[in-house]
This record gives structure tokens, sequence and C-alpha cells, in this order.
């Protein structure tokens, strides 16, 4: 056994690793991330007894793992997946958040609220079926939101005898679709959730296979290289005045860094006056520092005194976002109201907040399908498009495949408060 | 090339961060739940240190069943005096002495249930627009399903079927009058995130977590504590052992586990090893399969 100095160390040392799963209840994805839990031991007893209870009072033969993450009463009584759902657990290598979103047609809008924050996507395929329309539908989220890595598990491989063409066969189908798409790094792993083949533990019956097992896979894909550290964008999130003796005249500008690297001394320049300065330290609780980059919450002071509040952003001198008042993007859309073309919306954008109106519709998308559709301008819930909106101020923004947090729009409904758009900035 | 990267601690670190600082400038009052227990705690270190060196730009409150552990009282007041911190004190007895809320009687009475009509009033009162708590996801099912800002209608209700969606960083805190919001910077931690972080941050706790003689009983598979307020039934006897809370709330319902961990390297490895969750030892969850989400519907924390 270690001893406590460096068990203490190791969990002080862990990476953070967030992935998504899609996948309908048929495909076992309850079952999967049961099984991610069961076996690294991140279910704890009470847990499991009461999962052995409800499963009995059922009439289920075996313990059922998917009860494990059916959270609310209503799922539990219907056996589905109604809204995200965040898991957790931990190896010694890293430490990880599954949202757990489900995989029906209506619920597209969790899918994408679970892809946007995600390093990776599992989509999971259900051998005996291959590939449907659903795993287009999660192909193609996956792609729109530009999931760093995708992670194509296919599933109920004891079904299929364990059978190596079974698997090639999906393999080939699912690249044909991929071609059509963005994706940055996909894998395949052939897998059984029930009974624990290739997910933490290699298999015993597809020697043919040579590939790492899914929680290989997990620990060890690269996550560092997904951020963007090269354009500096600090967007103003809460301008920190102490208005003490101590600290009479201390702006720090606070905020979390969408991407880059800031260091003291650094030339920057504050949209969207455009003014210049320097950056004077990096702040945090009793503390400086040397550097801070994305995505970490800092708060730093400047040479000069300019006027800045929240929902301005700083950049390099030298590297500045695009400035626009009509902005095209990639949406889903998320209320059970359909969109009005024409209409106001706010927009969130960063710590900004301004107002849009809905200019055009420039096509929409048949996810099914992956066909655009031109002469249909009604969008309605889960519904993806491309559209264009006019801005009441500029917004400073870079396109959203190359910085997913300034490449980012929401758009909240005026009347019921409610977030009813997801916007993906196209601007290349 | 220099290499960058945080680690998880750092990384949920700055989400907290973040999420404390959009609370300070999408609300007009917000306050922060202060229950004296370990993820308060971290709550409170994380806002002083989202705003450094300005101070904490709200209030905090703590929800005062009146059956407190002393040395949580102790701790508390302490920690607002070395602060400067400002502190709203809601009582239990208050409720109940205006006729709002009757006690429960028999042996596992309990004020646990009575708080959320306390919490509710004192919100409409001081017209707090947000509440900030320590709640995670990790601990209960139905919390696997809250929002990091979570909206609720005038009477406090929370609707998990109608949550908005939180796509990437932003969170939109838009509502109208009445209605407010509860907010859970610790969403992505788990009970062993926030032990690493106390250890790593030196961050000061109450004496309770660590090992100390105290009398206690064996009831439904927990052990109590016991207080004046406490009635033992006819079977049940009291007796000194060596144990430490796990969490520290209500002392009717908080169970303490029988533990000799005198050190944050101890509590982490005990933590490492324990077979139970953190909530296995509270009776309020215990009483139905969704005792959590029933409660998360009327507008507990």
């Amino acid at each position: 056994m270690e001893d406590i100095a460096t068990q203490s160390a190791g969990y002080l040392d862990m990476e953070l690793l967030r992935f998504t799963t899609a996948g309908s209840v048929d495909d076992g994805k309850s079952t999967l991330i049961g099984r991610l839990l069961f076996d690294s031991k991140a279910i704890f007893e009470d847990q499991m007894e009461a999962i052995e209870r409800a499963s009995l009072s059922k009439g289920e033969e075996n313990v059922n793992l998917a009860l494990l993450t059916d959270g609310l009463r209503s799922e539990r009584e219907q056996g589905i997946t109604i809204d995200v759902a965040y898991r957790y657990f931990a190896t010694p290598k890293r430490k990880f958040i599954i949202a757990d979103t489900p995989g029906h047609i209506q619920y597209t809008r969790n899918m994408v609220t679970g892809a946007s924050t995600a390093n990776a996507a599992i989509i999971l395929v259900d051998a005996r079926h291959g590939v449907l329309e659903q795993t287009r539908r999660h192909a193609y989220i996956a792609s729109l939101l530009q999931i760093p890595h995708v992670i194509v598990c296919i599933n109920k491989m004891d079904l299929e005898d364990y059978k190596e063409e079974v698997f090639e066969k999906i393999v080939k189908d699912f690249e044909a679709i991929s071609a059509k798409l963005s994706l940055i790094d996909v894998r395949f792993i052939p897998i059984s959730a029930l009974n624990g083949d290739n997910v933490v533990d290699r298999s015993v019956n597809m020697g043919w296979y040579q590939g790492p097992t899914l929680m290989y896979l997990l620990e060890h894909l690269p996550i560092t290289t997904d951020l963007n550290f090269s354009d500096q964008r600090l967007p103003v999130q809460y301008v920190i005045r102490p208005q003490s003796d101590e600290y009479h005249d201390y702006r720090g500008y606070a905020g979390r860094i969408a991407s880059g690297v800031f260091k003291p001394g650094d030339k920057v320049k504050v949209l969207p006056s455009g003014l210049t300065s320097t950056i004077k330290s990096i702040d945090t609780l009793g503390e400086s520092l040397d550097k801070a980059f994305a995505p970490q919450s800092i708060s730093l002071t400047l040479d000069d005194d300019i006027d800045i509040s929240r929902g301005d952003m700083i950049v390099g001198e030298e590297n500045a976002p695009k400035v626009a008042q009509e902005i095209t993007m990639k949406i889903c859309w998320l209320s059970e109201n359909p969109m009005v073309l024409g209409g106001k919306y706010t927009l969130r954008h960063t710590t900004k907040e301004i107002r849009c109106i809905i200019k055009d519709v420039n096509y929409k998308m048949d996810i099914n399908k992956l066909e655009k559709i031109h002469d249909d301008k009604q969008i309605s819930l889960n519904e993806i498009a491309e559209v264009t909106v006019k801005t009441t101020q500029p917004v400073f923004f870079d396109d959203y495949k190359r910085n997913r947090f300034t490449g980012n729009v929401v758009l909240i409904d005026e009347g019921t408060h409610n977030t009813v758009c997801a916007g993906m900035i196209v601007a290349e | 090339m220099e290499k960058y990267a945080i680690k998880h601690l750092q990384e949920l670190e700055a989400e907290a961060i973040y999420v404390i600082r959009e609370v300070a400038a999408q609300f007009e009052r917000p306050v922060l739940l202060f229950s004296g227990g370990k993820d308060s705690i971290v709550m409170f270190y994380l806002a002083r240190k989202a705003f450094w060196p300005a101070k904490v730009p709200f209030p905090l409150m703590h929800i005062d069943t009146g059956h407190n552990f002393p040395e949580t009282l102790e701790f508390r007041d302490n920690l607002m005096n070395e602060t400067g911190a400002q502190l709203v004190v809601a009582l239990v007895q208050d409720t109940i002495d205006k006729g709002k809320v009757v006690e429960e009687k028999g042996y596992s009475a309990s004020r646990n249930m009575l708080q959320t009509v306390t919490l509710l009033d004192a919100i409409e009162e001081n017209k707090f627009d947000a509440a900030l708590g320590g709640g995670r996801r990790d601990e209960e099912k139905a919390r696997a399903k809250e929002r990091f800002f979570s909206h609720r209608d005038e009477f406090g209700q929370w609707d998990p079927k109608n949550q908005r969606p939180e796509l990437w960083q932003i969170f939109n805190g838009k509502k109208n009058m009445g209605e407010h919001f509860r907010v859970f910077p610790l969403s992505n931690w788990t009970e062993m995130d926030v032990w690493q972080y106390i250890y790593l941050e030196k961050i000061d706790i109450p004496k309770l977590y660590f090992t100390h003689e105290r009398e206690v009983f064996y009831r439904d598979g927990s052990w109590l504590a016991t207080a004046p307020f406490m009635k033992l039934r006819p079977n049940e006897k009291a007796e000194v052992r060596k144990v430490r809370c796990r969490t520290i709330g209500d002392v009717t319902n908080t169970g303490v586990t029988l533990s000799e961990a005198n050190t944050l390297e101890d509590i982490i490895q005990e933590v490492a090893a324990t077979r139970t969750t953190e909530r296995g030892g509270r009776a309020d969850d215990k009483r139905s399969e969704s005792a959590m989400e029933d409660r998360k519907r009327e507008g507990y924390f």
C-alpha cells in the first residue's frame, strides 16, 4: 500500500476530463456508465444497496446499473432519462465528469447542452442495428459543437458473437458519415457494457481487436492541446474596486481567460474603446502570478487608468478578434416557442449582453440526411440552422472552430427570460 | 515550448470563482448561504478569492435550526470577526413561534423540513434575488440534474422538467419580479475534491471534522450525537466513542463516523477508502427514495 503522502500528492496531480455520452436507452448507455462507475469503484455501498432494493422491487433478476443514473422520480417510473445528469468518478490518472444526455430526437437540445463543455463524446452504436439515423444525429452534433475527441463504442458485441466483421462494417458506415462532417478526432472500440468487454478490462472474447480499452482512452486522450493558447482573450466579467485606504486606486479587471496566455508587461488592447495599455499585475487572493492562461479565473491590473466595464474584452495588442454588428451563426433552437424571423432577442456573448434581431435564415439542416434545406425558414425546437443576426452594438468574436469561448452565443427570449438558442459563430 | 496545463482542482476553482463573480455581476442582492459546514466554508473562501483585495460584495446567511453543535457557532462567529463579513441569521425558532410551521414530534423529530420555510421567508424579507449554496451534484441523484443557476418561482419551487439549458460558460440569471435563483458554484466538485482543496489551500475548518470523544447512540444504521433536544428510544443507549463528523448539519440528523482521523491527510485517506456516500449517514435522505427531490421541489437548499 502506498503511503499517505504519495497518495495525497497523486490526488492533487490529476487532470480533469469532461465527456458526454450519447445514445438511446436501448443502446445500453446507462449500463455503460454504470459499468464505468462500478469498475472504477465510484459506486458506494449505500448506492449499490439502494439500486439492489429498487431492482428487486421491480422484479428484475440482475442489478440494474441503469438505475444509478436515472435520478428523477418520473425517470425511474418511465425508465427513461429526461435531462442532462452529471456523474463523477476518478482514477489515479484523471477525474472525470460525465454529462449523461438522452438520445431521443426530442432531446437534441440536451445533447447540445452536454456537448458544449465536453472534451470528448462517447457515441454508442448497437452492434445489432449498426449506424442508425440517431447515430448520424449524434455525430453531427459532436461536429457542430466541435467536441475535440469522439469515441464510437460499438456495444452489445456479445449479441453478435464478438465478430470482427460486424465491427468493421459499422466503422466503415460511420466513416462514410464523418467524411461529410468536421470531426476532429474519431476512434472506435468494440465493447460489451453488460459483460465489461473492453470497458475497463481488455476483452478475452475479441483477440482481433488490438486497440485500447475505453477506460485507457479516457485516461490518455490529450486534452491540454485542445485549448487555444495563442489568442489573448479576457472577457471582463467584473471590475474589482476595493475602495479601501490600502487599495485606494486599485482597479482589478476580473474574468475567466477564454484563450491565450497573459503575463505582466504584455501590451494589450481594450475593446471596444481600442485603447492600449500594459499589464501591471495578475492577482489572486494575497499573491501575484507571473503568468495566467485559459481556463483560469484571474484579475489583472493595467498601467493606465482606462474606463473598462463588464462586457469589454482585453486582447493582445497585435491579435484582435473580429468586430462586427452582423453575425452569421449555426444555431440549435432550444425552446418550445419557434424562432420568430425578424424577432428581437437578448444576445449573450462572453460577458456581454446586447439585443439582436434575426435577419435571415440562410438554410435549415436535415441532420438525419445531412442535407441543407433552403426553402424552409420556420425553426422550431431541436432544429438546426444557419442564421444571420444584426446586433445593437459591435460584438468582438472569433470563429467557433478557432475559439469555442469567444465563438459562442446564447439567445434569451425577452418575454419569458428563457434560454432559447445556442449559436456557433461562422467567421471564416 | 512552455507547457500550459492546470490540474483538476485549479480548474474547479476557476469555474467556481467564475460562477461567484457572475452572481455578483448579474444580481442586485445576492446572499451566500452559510451553515458552518466544510462546503460553505470553502464557498466563502472562494468568494474572498474572487473579489480580493475588495471585500465579498454580499452578506452571508445562516438558517439556524437551533440544533447546532456549539463548536459550529463558535467557528462561525470567529470567522466573521476575522474577515469582517456581514452575517444574517434566520432562526427556525422564530418561524415556529409565528405559527408558520409545527414542530415534529416523536423520537426522530427534526427541524430539517421546517427550515425550508425559514429560508424562503428570509429570502423574501431581505429581498435576496440569488442565494449561493454549497450543494454538489455528487451528493444525491436529484442534485445530479440541478443547474449552476437554478431558477425558483415565486413560491421558491424548483421545476426539474423545466430547467434552462446551460451552455458553455453562459449563465442566464434573468427573472421576473418575486422570483429568485439558487446558485451552486461547487456543482462539479465531489466530496474528495472539497477535502483536497481544503488540504491544498490550508483552509481552517471546525474541530468537529477531526476525531474526538463524544457521547453517541446508534439508530437506523447510523451513529448520532446526543443532545438535550434528542430523545433516546428505550432500546437505545448513549455511550462515549471516538468519532468525527463527515458533514455538519443539524444535530438531529447528522450522523457521525467512528474514526481516528486526526489530520487532513488522515481524512483524505479515510474518504478514499470509505464505501458509503457522505449523505449515507443523513436520516433526512432515508425517508424515501425521492426524499431529496421532493424537498428540493418545495424550495429546500
